[in-house]
């Protein structure tokens, strides 16, 4: 099992989730986040008074997925989230050790 | 024990102003200027005293709210809105509570202190708590004086309607201090200035003798002598360009220097939290404005209509000319620039309202909007304080324009309604420009000394007493929570 964890540009998760759903991606958890990376940020002022806003809104989405769905599930992502302008954001794979369903009980792939 | 201490203080602050008060009572009380129409049938043997108007009175009413709903809440969320969200309830209460203190001390002695007659400096104290306006055995209202013979209104409406003015003119200084003075210093400073500059310079400015006074041309020099000092020199200040704007102004550049730069000033953004209550508060000070100016004329008459057509164009023109210079130097045109071009034509029209023409209007209106605009950038800059909301850029700057340009704008020649000239034949003319400018301009200089002065002891005496700043950790946290233990979002 993989977690997929995706930074991407907050007016982009619509359309993230419906291509993820179509390959068959049973949930997501998404949360909304700053940070910064090769975008840069932008000045705001206010009357006299300028300030440099470095981080920038994302939204960060997380997926916990059997192993054999991640190249369809980063392709999906990549298609979906593409502007290709800068600032569309990373996805990061990580190993998933073990998942439990609270309500049953099921453990591993059958509680995903 | 240190709440104690604080209220102590704010008893004693309160006595120590009162004891002369009563000292001075006199069982006779001489009439206040206000009331000499009423005066008048002790010896006249006919004519019947001349009743208020109850259109006037209506409109009166109407403006004394208004005049309220420009500070809480449009002053209030004004302000809000430009602080950091962990010092918006402080905001909130400064404004709130400095209001109500106000309206309770004007009507202990404030009133009297500015609107009764007294020397050039100072009113008596033949007005404490109310006394006189309204005898419960009679049923009888004191009267006091508008600008038009035999045309009295009923005191109390006056009192109210000033009790507004003398209110929101506290409330102003507070943008200037915002985010880091402790609430108790704020009590004890607004008791100390309201009492030592605003009553004294309300007197200077507006307290004059009434036009019924003006009988015999033979006791205009006596009863000129009478009125305020500045009144007597011949400033013209329609709603209150010196007594309410500069006034307040020059005390929060005052506060700012005192209290010293809020901490990571310069360094950590302290971007306003929601200017979408600005944009609110502001749109509600245009909206009470027409009271404060329009309310000024003291009767619903062609003088009050000019006021408020004057209100109108005058803001309308400073918005547009803030938002395109900060366009055009700045790179986008801002909300928070709209509104605060809004409020700079609302100030710099106050003084001018009444007293000049609609091309007066215009050209307050344009010039004011780039001019503030440079205020709270260049100016800001040159005076090296943390003026936190620009009370100093905005209504110091904004109130010496319109005091001075209220100056060449009243002359006939340039579209103004002119002056009285000869308040026996209500007799209307246009002084000399340079002449009327050159008044203007040591009415402001007046103005800006005393409040300066008097502010600088208040701050210093609310420093000894409780210190005027709150602690390093508390400024961090915010004022909201250390200082009111409340927050004013739950998200």
């Amino acid at each position: 099992m993989k977690l997929v964890t995706a930074i991407i540009k907050p007016f982009k998760l619509d359309e993230v989730r419906e291509a993820l759903s179509a390959i068959g991606v049973q949930g997501i958890t998404v949360t909304e986040v700053k940070g910064f990376g090769r975008q840069k940020g932008h000045t705001e002022l206010y009357r006299g008074a300028e300030y440099v806003v470095d981080f920038l809104p994302k939204v960060k989405i997380e997926a916990a997925i059997k192993s054999e769905m991640l190249d369809s599930v980063i392709e999906a992502i990549e298609k979906s989230a593409n502007t290709g302008k800068i600032g569309d954001g990373k996805i990061f794979v990580f190993e998933l050790e073990q998942v439990y369903r609270i309500r049953t009980g099921e453990t591993g792939a059958d509680a995903l | 024990m240190k709440r104690l201490l604080t209220l102590l203080a704010l008893f004693g602050a309160l006595t120590v102003v009162a004891a002369p008060a009563i000292a001075q009572d006199k069982p006779a009380a001489q009439a206040p200027a206000a009331a000499a129409p009423a005066a008048a049938p002790a010896t006249a043997t006919a004519a019947p005293a001349p009743t208020p108007n109850k259109g006037d009175t209506a409109w009166m009413l109407t403006s004394t709210a208004l005049v309220l709903l420009m500070s809480v809440p449009a002053l209030a969320l004004f302000y809000g809105g430009m602080v950091r969200s962990k010092n918006m309830l402080s905001m909130l209460m400064q404004v709130f509570v400095t209001f109500s203190l106000i309206v309770v001390l004007w009507c202990i002695y404030g009133y009297s202190l500015a609107f009764t007659e007294g020397n050039a400096l100072f009113g008596g104290f033949d007005r404490l708590f109310l006394k006189g306006t309204f005898d419960a055995m009679k049923g009888e209202f004191a009267m006091g004086a508008t600008f038009s013979k035999a045309t009295p209104m009923y005191e109390l409406v006056f009192v109210a309607f000033q009790a507004t003015f003398a209110a929101i003119t506290c409330c102003l200084i507070l943008g200037a201090v915002a985010e880091r003075m402790k609430f108790s210093a704020v009590l004890i400073f607004m008791v100390l200035w309201f009492t030592f500059a605003y009553a004294p310079i309300a007197h200077m400015v507006w307290f004059w003798m009434g036009p019924d006074a003006y009988m015999d041309p033979k006791l205009v020099d006596g009863i000129n002598a009478k009125a305020g000092l500045l009144w007597q020199w011949g400033a013209l200040d329609f709603a209150g360009g010196t007594v309410v704007h500069i006034n307040a102004g020059v005390a929060g550049l005052v506060g700012a220097y005192l209290l010293g730069k809020r901490i990571g000033y310069g360094k950590e953004a302290m971007s306003p939290h929601n200017l979408t209550m600005t944009m609110a508060g502001a749109a509600l000070l245009w909206f009470g404005w027409f009271g404060f100016n329009a309310g000024s004329a003291l009767e619903a008459n062609g003088s009050a209509a000019l006021a408020f057509m004057n209100t109108f164009l005058a803001t309308a023109c400073a918005v547009l000319t803030w938002m395109f210079a900060e366009w055009m130097f700045k790179g986008k045109p801002s909300m928070l620039g709209a509104a605060s071009g809004a409020v700079a034509g609302l100030v710099a029209i106050t003084p001018a309202a009444g007293n000049v023409g609609i091309p007066g209007a215009f050209a307050i209106g344009l010039i004011v909007g780039p001019l503030c605009l440079w205020g709270v950038n260049g100016i800001k800059k040159l005076l090296g304080a943390d003026d936190a909301l620009d009370v100093f850029g905005v209504h110091a700057v904004g109130g010496i324009f319109g005091a001075l340009m209220t100056g060449i704008f009243n002359s006939q020649s340039l579209g103004g309604p002119g002056l009285v000239t000869d308040w026996v034949t209500a007799k209307v003319g246009s002084n000399p420009i340079l002449d009327q400018l050159w008044i203007q301009a040591q009415a402001v200089g007046v103005t800006v000394i005393w409040t300066a002065v008097v502010a600088f002891i208040a701050f210093k005496i609310a420093d000894i007493v409780v210190g005027l700043r709150v602690t390093e950790e508390s400024e961090r946290e915010g004022l909201d929570i250390t200082e009111h233990g409340e927050s004013a979002y739950h998200m």
